[in-house]
């Protein structure tokens, strides 16, 4: 059964792919996808058709695509095209792309939960449409969103275990690598999903309190 | 006579088939107080809203001093449309039936984002306009509230205050009194009559008769998106020379 002596000795092994790995994957990745989530969100709300177009097919084809494959083609197919990306990178571009598919969705739809008055009142004290997204109507919609960004950021750390297949050294790969050679899966694979529990259950305490500090202004 | 401060010419505007204006013409000399009166469905808010091109009429044109707009001059949407629009906006100040405060952020910086952020005047001096323009309204010592604690006839004179923190020509009011509580109507109409009194242009929608009685210098009866009705307060609200004017004033006034 579960392997203690192996357990222990292999706590700080796996400690390191979660430091090391797994959490600078999830930070890069959802502050480069947030940022494309802004992005994407603005252009689907745009007036111009070919701009909606274009963020539409993205949103599309990453919601219709499995992560898997996207990384795949991220980092097996395109160096048939000449474009070799080192695995990092690689991971990093894949994760991105897709927590930027998603959360657009989050974020068009709360900068749509923003009251229209917002807007005019901001037109009526002279501000453009950039100062009055910066200023009046990303804050109100970042309250909005944190409930559903919170669930996108627990299913990427848990995501990040995918980009094992890439060679990338994370949580989940220390795992595998430990476990092939003692046959002790049970043990080491147990530990990897303890790791990412407590990793996620942490991350949705921080949730609860910033849900609590971005609600202080809104009238019961 | 000089030439009024704001002038509006041959506003017409629609949505699909519904013709909401249909030429309206609209004059208000420096420090004069103009009061829109009509039925729900009159066009008098959609009026107030194309004096600073929150609504975009088909035809027509809006001076404020020597900003002016001739809306069918302009496709829509253009740079040169935008920067105009946002020219003739600028000109005055607006006060929503719904306060729209932005809730994020104090009594104080609501008043702060106009002249601060987007005019780039000194944050000093500025604050201290702020903070005399609260107690103008009754608000002093409330700069660090955030909208949410206030009661709503308090919120609104917090954006009477906004609107008047841009130093803009003319303030325009859109029914402030309609979503108040009864009780709250009387602080918000006291606030606006001591301005008014103070030598403010003002333009507003109400359905407040009494306040059209006492303060405004001009009423405008509005049906069916055209003036119906134009002349000094104290005639047109005590003896109205249209049927139409008559038979609306009579439903307000004794609603049994």
């Amino acid at each position: 059964m579960v392997d203690w002596d192996l357990l222990r000795s292999s706590a700080w092994p796996l400690l390191q792919g979660l430091v090391l790995g797994t959490i600078p994957l999830t930070a890069a990745s959802f502050a480069l996808g947030l940022a494309i989530a802004v992005v994407v969100a603005l252009m689907r709300l745009s007036p111009l058709r070919a701009v909606t177009g274009v963020a539409r097919v993205y949103v599309s084809a990453i919601r219709g695509t499995p992560l898997l494959v996207q990384l795949f083609i991220v980092f097996f197919a395109l160096p048939s095209v000449g474009l070799t990306i080192d695995p990092w990178p690689s991971a990093i571009l894949a994760l991105s792309l897709n927590v930027g598919g998603y959360a657009s969705e989050v974020v068009r739809s709360a900068i749509l939960s923003v009251p229209r008055g917002q807007w005019e009142a901001a037109a009526t004290v002279g501000m453009g449409y950039g100062t009055t997204l910066r200023r009046v109507v990303l804050p109100q919609a970042s309250r909005l969103a944190v409930p559903p960004l919170s669930n996108t950021l627990i299913s990427l750390v848990k995501d990040t275990s995918l980009v094992s297949v890439v060679t990338v050294t994370e949580l989940f790969r220390v795992a595998q690598q430990i476990a092939a050679p003692t046959y002790q899966f049970l043990t080491l694979y147990s530990l990897a999903a303890v790791y990412y529990w407590v990793v996620c259950a942490l991350l949705a305490a921080v949730q609860d309190r910033l849900e609590v500090r971005l609600n202080r202004y809104v009238t019961a | 006579m000089s030439a009024p401060l704001l002038e509006a010419r041959g506003l017409r505007k629609s949505f699909g088939d519904n013709h909401v204006l249909r030429g309206v013409d609209v004059a208000v000399p420096t420090g004069g107080v103009s009061v829109l009166i009509g039925p729900s469905g009159s066009g008098k808010t959609t009026v107030l809203r194309c004096l600073n091109a929150l609504e975009r009429p088909e035809a027509g044109s809006v001076r404020i001093g020597d900003v002016s707009v001739d809306f069918a001059a302009m496709p829509p949407r253009r740079r040169a449309a935008q920067r105009a629009e946002a020219a003739l906006r600028a000109q005055s100040g607006m006060v929503f039936q719904s306060h729209h405060l932005f809730p994020h952020r104090t009594v104080l910086e609501n008043l702060l984002e106009g002249p601060v952020v987007v005019q780039g005047r000194p944050r000093e001096e500025v604050r201290a306009q702020a903070v005399s323009l609260l107690e103008r309204v009754g608000l002093g010592g409330r700069e660090d509230s955030l909208p949410s604690q206030l009661s709503g006839g308090q919120q609104q004179r917090v954006g009477i205050a906004r609107a008047l923190s841009i130093k803009p020509q003319v303030v325009l009011f859109d029914e402030p009194t309609s979503s108040l509580d009864p009780e709250l109507v009387g602080e918000v109409l006291a606030v606006m009559r001591d301005l008014a009194e103070g030598g403010t242009t003002m333009v507003v929608v109400t359905h407040e008769i009494r306040f059209a009685q006492q303060v405004a210098d001009q009423v405008l009866f509005l049906d069916g998106g055209v003036v119906v009705e134009r002349g000094p307060a104290a005639q047109v609200i005590a003896d109205p020379h249209e049927e139409r004017t008559r038979r609306f004033l009579k439903r307000l006034l004794d609603p049994l």
